[in-house]
C-alpha cells in the first residue's frame, strides 16, 4: 500500500467539507419546514430559522385535517396516483407486447409512429382543445388520460421485453395459449422488476402532476394537492384564514403552510428508498437503450 | 397452432400484399386488438393536436371549432415576428437555458468526480441518499421552499441581510435576482439525480489505468485530469449535446411558480408566453402559431445536436 501523500490528504479532507456543505444544502429547507410545521406560531417567530422545533405542536396538522378542501385535494391526488399509475402500466405493457414479442406486421411503421412523438407535438393548445372536445375538462381523467403512455418508460419496457428468450413463450405457444395468456402469465411476472421501475416514474409523476391540473382543472372540488400548495404559497397565506373565516383568529399562516408542504411530500419520503433503488436501474435501462 | 406459425413466417417471406396482410390480421385478431388501446391512445392525444396546429394558419372560430375556421395563412406568424414580446420571450427562453447549460451542467460532473473519490462507502451512501432527494419533489414543493428561502420579512437570506444592518430585498420580484434564483434552485433540484449517469460511466474505467499512474507517482488531481475525465468524455458529449438540443425547452412549472409581472422582463418563456395568451387571453390561434415556431426551432435543435454526435463518433441521442 501506497502511503498517503499530505496532498492526498488534503485533497480528502477539502472533498469530505464539500460534500457534506452540500449535503446540508440540500437537507437544510426540509428539515427547517418540518421544524415550523410542528410548532407553534410564537415559536416560529422567535425563530424561523430553527432545524428542530423547540415544543411540538400538532395544531397545524388538525387544522389542515379538519379543512375540507385539503382533504378532498388530497383525495384527488390520491385516485389520481392510484387509477392513473395502474392505466399507465396496463396501456405501457399492452402497447410494448405486440412490438417486442410478438412480432405485428410493420413493426417498423408502429416505432415511427410512436417514437415521432417524442420529437414533434401539437403543443398546448391544440393538445388542450381535443381534451376539451372529449369532455374531459375539469374531470381528474383529464390528469390520466392525456398522458396514458410515456414514450420515454414505453421504450424501457420495449427493451426488457425484447430481452426475454423467445424460448419461453414458444412452449407455451405449443401448448396453445393465447396472446393475453402468454403476456400476464410468462411475460409480465418475469418483467416485475422493470415493471416496477416504470410504476414508481409514473406514480411520483402523477403525484406531482401540476401543469395539467394548471390547464385542465378549475373546479375547487376537483383541485389536486399541486393546486392547493400553490394557492396557499404564492397567492400568499391568509387563504385558509378566508375559507375558514369562523377560525380565522387561529390560523397560523406560516405553520399551516409549511405542514400541508409536509402532508404533499409525506408519501413521496415514504417510498423514497424504493425510489431510489428503482428509479436508479430505470435511468439506466433509458440510458442503453443508444 | 404450430402450422398457423409456420404459414405466418412463409407468408411474411413470400408476398407482402393486401390481402396477406388482411389474412394475418386474421389470424392474429388478439394480438392486433392488444396493440389498438395504445395505437388509440397516441392518434387521440398526439396525432389529433398535430392536425390541430393548423389552427396556427386560421382565425379561430369558437363555435366553429377548428374544422370551419378561416383560413389566413401567414398573418398569425407575421404579427408575430413583428413583436417586441415575441424576441424578448424567444431571448429570454434562449438566455436561461444557456445560462443553466454553463452553471448546471458542469458542477454534477465535478460532485460526480468527488463522490466518486470517497473512501468511505457509508459517507458516499449518505450524501447520495441525500442529493438524490430534491429530485423526486414537485415544483411547487420547491417554489414554497425557495419563497420561504428568500421571504422578505422571514427568509433566511435576508435576515443575515438585516443583522448587518441592511434593507431587506423582495428577491423575486427584482429583475436583478431573478434569474439567477431559477439557476439556483433548478441545480438544487437536479444536481444530485445527474450525476447517476456519470456516476454509472466512472465504474467502467480501467482500475488498471489508476494503479499504473500511481506508480508513475501520479497524484490524485492528474489522476483526475489524465484518466477519469478521458474516461467519461462520451458520457459527458452526449449529455451536453442533449442539454443543446432542448435549449427551446425551458419548462412550463419551475417558471410559472417562481415568476410574477415584476419580472415578466426578464423571465417570460416560451412556456409561460404560450399559457398566458393561449389559456388566459383565449387568443388559440396566435399562442399555437407561437407554440408551432417553437417546436419546430427545437426539432431542428434537436436532430441537428443528435447529427452532431454521430459526426463525433458518438451513438447519438435517437
Amino acid at each position: 500500500m501506497i502511503k498517503m501523500s499530505r496532498s492526498e490528504k488534503a485533497f480528502d479532507i477539502v472533498n469530505y467539507i464539500i460534500l457534506t456543505i452540500l449535503g446540508i444544502v440540500t437537507l437544510y429547507p426540509l428539515l427547517n419546514v418540518l421544524a415550523i410545521s410542528l410548532s407553534t406560531y410564537t415559536a416560529y417567530v422567535e425563530s424561523p430559522l430553527m432545524v428542530f422545533p423547540t415544543k411540538i405542536d400538532f395544531e397545524a396538522y388538525i387544522r389542515i385535517l379538519s379543512n375540507p378542501l385539503i382533504l378532498s385535494s388530497y383525495n384527488n391526488t390520491i385516485f389520481v396516483t392510484v387509477v392513473g399509475t395502474v392505466v399507465n402500466v396496463i396501456m405501457t405493457v399492452l402497447t410494448a407486447y405486440p412490438l417486442a414479442k410478438a412480432k405485428v406486421r410493420g413493426v417498423r411503421v408502429f416505432m415511427f409512429f410512436i417514437m415521432f412523438t417524442m420529437l414533434f407535438n401539437g403543443g398546448l393548445i391544440p393538445t388542450f382543445l381535443v381534451v376539451k372536445n372529449l369532455h374531459l375538462v375539469n374531470t381528474l381523467w383529464a390528469l390520466i388520460l392525456p398522458t396514458a403512455i410515456s414514450t420515454y418508460n414505453f421504450v424501457i419496457v420495449l427493451n426488457f421485453f425484447e430481452s426475454i428468450p423467445d424460448s419461453l413463450e414458444e412452449s407455451a405457444k405449443i401448448d396453445g395459449a393465447g396472446h393475453l395468456r402468454i403476456l400476464f402469465s410468462i411475460i409480465v411476472p418475469l418483467s416485475t422488476p422493470v415493471l416496477a421501475t416504470i410504476a414508481l416514474f409514473y406514480g411520483v409523476g402523477n403525484w406531482n402532476r401540476f401543469f395539467d391540473a394548471v390547464i385542465y382543472i378549475n373546479d375547487r372540488s376537483k383541485w389536486t394537492l399541486s393546486l392547493l400548495l400553490r394557492e396557499i404559497i404564492t397567492e400568499n397565506s391568509d387563504v385558509l384564514n378566508a375559507l375558514d373565516p369562523m377560525n380565522a383568529v387561529t390560523v397560523y399562516p406560516k405553520t399551516v403552510q409549511s405542514a400541508t408542504i409536509v402532508v404533499t411530500i409525506l408519501p413521496i419520503i415514504c417510498a423514497y428508498p424504493f425510489l431510489q433503488k428503482y428509479f436508479i436501474k430505470g435511468i439506466m435501462a433509458g440510458a442503453v437503450k443508444g | 397452432m404450430q402450422t398457423e406459425k409456420g404459414t405466418v413466417s412463409v407468408k411474411l417471406k413470400d408476398d407482402r400484399s393486401k390481402t396477406s396482410f388482411i389474412n394475418h390480421v386474421k389470424n392474429n385478431k388478439s394480438l392486433y386488438l392488444i396493440l389498438l388501446p395504445g395505437i388509440l391512445y397516441y392518434i387521440t392525444f398526439l396525432y389529433l393536436p398535430m392536425y390541430g396546429i393548423t389552427i396556427a394558419f386560421k382565425d379561430f372560430d369558437m363555435f366553429g371549432g377548428i374544422f370551419n375556421s378561416e383560413w389566413v395563412g401567414l398573418k398569425h406568424f407575421k404579427i408575430l415576428f413583428a413583436s417586441d414580446t415575441f424576441f424578448q420571450v424567444f431571448r429570454n427562453s434562449i438566455v436561461i437555458s444557456v445560462y443553466k447549460i454553463v452553471f448546471n451542467f458542469p458542477i454534477p460532473i465535478i460532485l460526480a468526480i468527488l463522490l466518486n473519490e470517497v473512501r468511505s462507502l457509508v459517507f458516499k451512501k449518505t450524501i447520495q441518499t441525500v442529493v438524490y432527494l430534491p429530485y423526486f419533489l414537485s415544483w411547487v414543493v420547491i417554489a414554497g421552499l425557495v419563497i420561504n428561502f428568500l421571504s422578505p420579512s422571514t427568509g433566511v437570506i435576508n435576515l443575515l441581510i438585516k443583522s448587518f444592518g441592511g434593507e431587506p430585498i423582495n428577491f423575486l420580484a427584482n429583475k436583478a435576482y431573478f434569474r439567477t434564483i431559477i439557476v439556483i434552485s433548478d441545480l438544487w433540484h437536479s444536481v444530485g439525480w445527474n450525476t447517476i449517469i456519470y456516476l454509472a460511466a466512472l465504474t467502467s474505467i480501467d482500475v488498471s489505468l489508476y494503479e499504473a499512474a500511481k506508480i508513475d507517482g501520479a497524484g490524485r488531481l492528474k489522476q483526475i485530469i489524465h484518466i477519469t475525465l478521458p474516461g467519461i468524455k462520451s458520457t459527458i458529449v452526449v449529455l451536453l449535446l442533449l442539454k443543446i438540443g432542448n435549449i427551446m425547452n425551458n419548462g412550463f412549472e419551475q417558471m410559472f411558480l417562481l415568476y410574477n409581472p415584476m419580472v415578466y422582463d426578464v423571465a417570460d418563456v416560451f412556456e409561460t408566453y404560450v399559457y398566458r395568451i393561449g389559456l388566459v387571453e383565449s387568443r388559440y390561434d396566435y399562442s399555437t402559431a407561437v407554440g408551432l415556431f417553437k417546436s419546430l426551432v427545437g426539432l431542428v435543435m434537436l436532430v441537428s445536436a443528435n447529427g452532431f454526435a454521430r459526426k463525433m463518433g458518438e451513438k447519438g441521442i435517437f
